[in-house]
């Protein structure tokens, strides 16, 4: 069966119904299918979900990315080695370091209060108003800037948490072998810092998902301002909403599940 | 033995909490090529501190470290070349749980000496064929006993080839059925020249491997000399005491 033979199914079913619509005499069954057509069949509707899905994954994807980078130079930054980074030896240069590796510590712990105490929405708006209000930029980008800048704030802190989780042993074990700082943080403590930190982070992404939606704020068709929009031409109070949050939650259960796959995988390590 | 000084160590002091804790008062000691020494004395006394301030695990606060005519004090001396030379082993074993032991013993050898994978490899499993471990190569550190897992860490700072070796009460985590397999190992290493620095309870391994005996107390080392000077006639009041507990 062909996409057009479908469509004329339910055409043909909407047409058996549109008496009782008029006469306003339907039953259960026929007031729910009422609903479906007007809401996601009529018009080729389910592909403005659809598009609007795509919206939010694109925006949501491209945040994690932002926010995970950046937050996890936050939390690098945030570690007591960096925050009582002193001088190593005298002269200009090393002092130049500590007093550059104690600013941009002190920076990132600045930033991270900014963007944990303010809320998001007031974020998106100032960010597409304030900063690329007189630039005509896409919306999209707008997004994905003002959400990875507010998830990097909050995976700084479940990185940081992840980091100190590690013991110390880790980091004197490596040393003494003669890696550098840089190496070990690299190889032996974000690794496993990484593991133990994944449930919060999965957390994390799982917010950001739903939290995109507030960029409807500002006019991006997402998957919640898609759903607004078919309200508006269908005056269904509860269906499209429904459709949309029927989509948030598929999204958000496929990543659970995925996420809970990847911690499997990590815990064979540790029988 | 040779008399060739590897380590020299000068008024070694180590102050924590802002000068609260004193946990070394001035120490002194130089530590020969092919030496074994082993520092015993209570708890608290300073002997981890003094070890740890050997590969500048710890900052000393005040004196010298020389290794190899180098004061690796100076914070201009970059110490990771100087700690690829000094191996270190842990109480708690300290092994990487998210690698398995082949990896565990090869990471530091490819970033560092520049080895290729399979140059790494193959030192590796020589030498965990030494110590009867070479079947769990593939293993990850969760599957081994405590024993094994301290002479897996034996073997992987031997992977760095290192002119000396820092023990850091070696034995101290163990069971006591998996100590004597430890004390094997270390114990041959000993007898093919390796220079070494051992902080132990172990007295009877004290008295049969070490060259010379260090006893500290305070943070100072109160009597050192041969294990039959030591444990035969310690002339301090200190090291009687203590070797009257302990023995």
């Amino acid at each position: 069966m062909n996409a057009e033979a479908a469509i004329s199914i339910f055409e043909r079913w909407w047409l058996d119904i549109e008496p009782a619509v008029q006469a306003n005499t339907l039953n259960f069954g026929q007031y729910l299918y009422k609903e479906i057509y007007l809401n996601v069949i009529k018009d080729d509707r389910w592909l403005q979900y659809l598009n609007g899905l795509g919206v939010t994954l694109k925006v949501s994807l491209c945040a994690i990315l932002v926010g995970v980078v950046l937050g996890t130079l936050l939390a690098l930054l945030r570690l007591p080695q960096v925050q009582n980074y002193s001088a190593k030896g005298k002269g200009f240069w090393p002092n130049v370091w500590a007093i550059i590796a104690k600013a941009l510590s002190k920076f990132a712990g600045f930033y991270i209060n900014l963007i944990r105490g303010t809320p998001l929405v007031l974020q998106v708006l100032i960010i597409n108003y304030g900063i690329f209000g007189s630039l005509n930029i896409d919306k999209v980008i707008v997004g994905v800037i003002a959400c990875g800048l507010n998830s990097a704030a909050y995976v700084a802190e479940i990185v940081r948490g992840g980091i100190m989780s590690v013991e110390k042993g880790q980091t004197e074990a490596g040393r003494s072998l003669g890696l550098s700082s840089v190496q070990t943080m690299l190889y032996i403590i974000l690794p496993q810092a990484a593991k133990s930190a994944l449930p919060a982070m999965c957390n994390e992404f799982i917010s950001l998902i739903k939290e995109t939606s507030i960029l409807s704020y500002i006019a991006l068709t997402e998957l919640t301002k898609a759903g607004d929009y078919i309200r508006s031409r269908t005056l269904s109070a509860f269906t499209p909403y429904i459709v949309s949050g029927m989509l948030y939650l598929a999204v958000v259960l496929t990543l659970t599940w995925l996420i809970g796959k990847l911690e499997r995988r990590l815990r064979n390590s540790d029988h | 033995m040779t008399t060739d000084t590897i380590i020299s160590v000068q008024g070694l002091e180590k102050h924590f909490d802002d000068g609260k804790l004193k946990a070394l008062r001035g120490v002194t000691t130089d530590i020969q090529r092919g030496e074994v020494v082993v520092v015993i004395g209570p708890s608290g006394s300073g002997k981890s501190t003094f070890l740890r301030c050997l590969n500048l695990l710890e900052i000393p606060t005040a004196g010298t470290v020389t290794v190899e005519g180098v004061d690796i004090t100076n914070p201009r001396v970059n110490i990771n070349k100087h700690r690829e030379k000094m191996g270190m082993v842990f109480q708690h074993f300290n092994l990487f749980p998210h690698m398995t032991i082949l990896k565990n013993m090869t990471l530091a050898p490819m970033k560092l000496l520049n080895k290729s994978k399979a140059e790494a490899e193959e030192k590796a499993m020589s030498l965990l064929k030494r110590v009867g471990l070479a079947d769990r190569a593939n293993a990850y550190p969760s599957q081994l006993s405590g024993g094994q897992k301290q002479r897996i860490a034996i073997v992987r700072a031997l992977c760095m080839e290192p002119q000396v070796m820092l023990f850091d009460e070696p034995t101290s985590a163990l069971d006591p059925e998996m100590v004597g397999e430890v004390l094997d190992v270390m114990k041959q290493l000993a007898e093919d020249g390796m220079t070494m620095v051992v902080v132990t309870h172990e007295m009877g391994f004290a008295r049969e491997v070490a060259d010379r005996v260090i006893f500290m107390d305070e943070g100072r080392i109160i009597e050192e000399g041969t294990p039959a000077d030591i444990f035969g006639n310690a002339t301090e009041q200190r090291t009687q005491d203590f070797l009257r507990k302990v023995l």
